[in-house]
């Protein structure tokens, strides 16, 4: 019945230009419906930096805190410890802390910013469960190393950097999570240094 | 392979069978004008309310306590939140607009005249229990204006004699609408009346390719079998279905040409529903009313309560009459008169253009009509609104009344045999 | 059936003009996108407005990032209340107390200006006079019998209402008539920011949006051409 000869260039042409352009249009409905699912301003302003007043601390004591509902270890080492962890480096599995478990300005040899504070999340990286602090027993782990923490669940050891000892479970060292030091009585757990 | 994988997928369930019977060989009239894009507009509204709808319960608390600031949570906190909101609130407006002009489309063409009367019934059936789904849906945000619109429209069924005020009650499942309604009114809203629609969709939809769609002439496009010279069969295939018993003359397959047409009814429809949904989305007070910003509180009545406009019509019907009873006997008559619409119809000529004067005349008497019950609902109930409102209240069910009488004996012109234009 | 169209469309505004009279507003004329003023009008509105009005939907952090106040600045300048810049904006009034003391709890305005209108929030600011009758000795022209003393009144100055229901100053404030209206109308242009947050955000989308829908537009109908012009 067609007077002139269907022309199949052009019907592909404009098949695959309104696809296209209708394919862009999928997307970009798409874009609320997913971005929707990112952490609320509710969620963000739940998991905003915390405080942790570190004036206080004793040496060699640990005090927890919560940030973005994980529990952070956060301890201030006494000389003996600092001096002490470079001593088992062989019994490690990562002593230099390549795994990237900690924020760059972290990456040293005690895992910290200041040397005295460790700023650890306290899960363990083998499932998650809370390991315990040892002080001055922790040589029931690990001989002759006299701090530590011992994860309860599975036997996952870690020395006074977080730094986890080979043939156990966990995979890598203790997270250190982005932090700072406003000032020298102020820990923020949550934002690396120059930010806030 | 892939082939193989599909004959076998073929043998066992017959998908590419169904895809051309209800689309690449579904035998469609040429002739569809204007009005026969609402029902794939509705079908588009449909989905966007059910993908929103989701969405938002995803964030949504539904309870007496947290609702209104929940919204507000979505509005504010949540990422395109507001987006999603306002797509949704903007949706449940934009379906009643496709929705009324489909079913004007179906009373103009009688669309729904044998054979296509279960298809009607199917579709009053989709419209009714969307009119649940919105009522139930208006509650949600728990504004001022929800709580207060939900109490009003409960309490007609406190007009039912005996039964009304525990029917109320149980309705309410509380002594004054509270966060029990809310959550049950939630669950209706978000899970049992979209599987409800859903199913009433596809039945719909299942009727009509069983019956074949109608025309704006009316005509019927399946002619008897061996009735049609051959140089005028159509070039297009259609499925044996639809041939086995009939020629199929005038009909073109809905895919690809009525795709690509909706195509661009379907981008038509969304710039003007991105239009008022990026530049007014409370739609001038009729889609998102000002006292719905005011959290729901029991012990203040907003200065005047209106229904959202789409219940407009049923409210003023409902308004005007001065007796409770009578009033909610009026209301539902109004529908339940759509209902029987096939029956009131006597006549066997359906569409507008070849039926009498008085039928065009009567038509557009109930179109305005409508529209003036419409707007009345959403005004205060003066004596001069209630006045016009009676009149136009007489106008609607005039119009079932009248199409009863001169359909019986009507002077038509004569049906072309095939489509025009 | 054009003729129908028309005829539907003729009767619509009829229809409209009986909705009936509308309350006299003043225009607000006020500027969302205007930084400046609604900085002024989130300072006016924590210096005079937040002690009793919460606006216990909107954040802090949110009000400074749209308004361009950096989170330090903000929680040096801006926040007497709260502890963290992720708090909504809220007082330490006890609810009960309030409604002892005014009548009323007072309300929340985060959506007082959707709930409303800005013309409404300009207008009600500029209405208060004075009335003996009342508690605290104030009336105002838009909200009859309103609870709240006018706690601007040593900006604004004294009015007094003369029996036509015109305002006029008995005593003047510490600002002009002309100031007085700028700080109102920057409340009422911050107060419709909090009511929508997103209002210039939705607004620009918007017309990428439906501009992308033209293009659309122009190759589907392009192709349902090329289609139909199988169909005769």
């Amino acid at each position: 019945m067609s007077n002139e000869p269907v022309n199949n260039g052009r019907r592909r042409f404009l098949t695959a230009a309104t696809s296209v352009v209708g394919g862009v249009g999928v997307v970009g409905v798409a874009v609320p419906f997913i971005g929707s699912w990112n952490p609320s301003a509710r969620a963000k302003a739940a998991g905003a930096p915390v405080e942790v007043n570190v004036s206080k601390l004793e040496p060699g004591q640990l005090i927890r805190a919560e940030w973005r509902g994980k529990p952070v270890y956060v301890v201030r080492r006494t000389e003996e410890i600092l001096s002490s962890l470079s001593k088992h480096d062989g019994q490690l599995k990562d002593p230099e802390s390549e795994v990237p478990q900690q924020p760059v300005y972290a990456t040293n040899a005690y895992r910290s910013i200041k040397p005295e504070f460790l700023v650890a999340l306290g899960v363990c990286t083998h499932l998650g469960c809370a390991p315990t602090h040892h002080k001055g027993d922790f040589d029931q782990h690990v001989d002759g190393v006299k701090d530590g923490f011992f994860c309860p669940c599975h036997g996952s050891k870690f020395d006074m950097a977080g730094r986890v000892f080979q043939s156990v479970p966990a995979p890598t060292n203790l997270m250190v999570p982005e932090h700072s030091f406003p000032n020298d009585n102020t820990l923020l757990i949550g934002v690396a240094g120059g930010e806030a | 392979m892939f082939s193989n994988l599909m004959a076998w997928i073929e043998q066992r369930l017959p998908l590419m069978d169904a895809m051309n019977k209800h689309a690449a060989q579904y035998p469609a009239p040429k002739n569809f004008n204007f009005w026969y894009v609402f029902g794939i507009l509705a079908s588009v509204v449909l989905v966007n309310q059910l993908l929103t709808g989701v969405w938002l319960t995803m964030n949504y608390e539904p309870s007496g306590d947290g609702a209104f600031a929940s919204v507000e949570y979505i509005m504010r906190d949540v990422d395109y939140g507001w987006l999603l909101r306002y797509m949704h609130s903007t949706g449940a407006s934009a379906f009643f607009v496709v929705v009324y002009m489909h079913m004007f489309r179906g009373m103009m063409y009688g669309s729904y005249q044998k054979p296509r009367e279960l298809l009607w019934l199917f579709g009053m059936l989709i419209f009714l229990v969307l009119m649940a789904e919105a009522f139930m849906g208006y509650l949600l945000p728990w504004g001022n204006m929800s709580y207060w619109g939900a109490q009003v429209i409960i309490s007609i069924f406190g007009a039912i004699p005996v039964i009304g005020d525990d029917l109320t009650l149980w309705i309410r499942g509380d002594y004054v609408i509270s966060g029990a309604t809310l959550n049950r009114f939630f669950a209706l809203h978000v899970i049992a009346l979209p599987l409800v629609l859903v199913v009433l969709v596809f039945l719909h939809i299942l009727a009509l390719h069983e019956v074949g769609s109608n025309n704006p002439d009316g005509t019927n496009i399946k002619k008897p079998k061996g009735s049609v010279p051959p140089e005028e069969q159509s070039k297009f295939t259609f499925h044996e279905q639809y041939t086995k018993k009939y020629d199929i003359v005038d009909a073109i397959p809905f895919h690809p040409y009525y795709t690509v047409k909706d195509l661009v009814a379907v981008v038509i429809f969304l710039i003007v529903f991105c239009a008022v949904m990026f530049f007014a989305p409370e739609g001038g007070g009729y889609f998102i009313e000002a006292p719905n910003f005011e959290p729901a509180n029991g012990l203040k009545t907003p200065e005047h309560i209106a229904p959202v406009w789409y219940f407009g019509p049923f409210y003023t019907i409902l308004r005007i009459i001065p007796d409770k009873l009578l009033g909610a006997v009026g209301m539902f008559g109004a529908i339940i008169a759509l209902f029987m619409l096939p029956w009131c119809d006597r006549g066997v000529v359906k569409s507008l253009r070849y039926r009498c004067t008085a039928h065009t005349v009567n038509l557009i008497q109930f179109a305005i009509c409508f529209i003036i019950l419409g707007i009345l609902g959403t005004l205060p109930a003066t004596p001069l609104n209630n006045m016009i409102g009676t009149i136009a209240t007489f106008g609607y069910f005039g119009f079932f009344v009248a199409i009863w009488i001169y359909s019986k004996n009507e002077k038509t012109k004569p049906v072309p045999e095939r489509v025009t234009g | 059936m054009k003729k129908f169209i028309i005829a539907v469309l003729t009767a619509l505004p009829m229809l409209a003009i009986a909705a009936g009279p509308s309350m006299d507003l003043d225009k607000a004329n006020n500027d969302l996108s205007d930084k400046e003023s609604l900085k002024r009008g989130f300072e006016a509105y924590i210096n005079n407005c937040l002690a009793c009005h919460e606006l216990k939907y909107q954040r802090y952090n949110r009000t400074f990032a749209d308004l361009g106040i950096s989170d330090a600045d903000g929680l040096a300048n801006y926040m007497y209340t709260g502890e963290k810049v992720g708090d909504h904006i809220t007082n330490t009034m006890p609810a009960k107390e309030a409604a002892k003391w005014f009548g009323s709890t007072p309300p929340d305005l985060t959506l007082e200006a959707r709930f409303r209108s800005p013309d409404y929030i300009y207008t009600y600011l500029r209405s208060f006079y004075v009335d003996e009758s009342r508690p605290f000795g104030v009336n105002n022209k838009v909200f009859p019998d309103v609870g709240m003393p006018h706690v601007l009144q040593n900006l604004q100055g004294v009015r007094t209402m003369d029996e036509h229901g015109n305002l006029s100053e008995a005593t003047g404030g510490s600002m002009t008539a002309e100031e007085y209206d700028e700080f109102a109308r920057d409340i009422t242009n911050f107060l419709e920011y909090t009511g929508e947050p997103n209002k210039l955000e939705r607004q620009s989308m918007g017309y990428w949006v439906i501009g992308f829908l033209f293009i659309l537009l122009f190759f589907s109908y392009l192709l349902k051409k090329e289609y139909w012009r199988d169909v005769h």
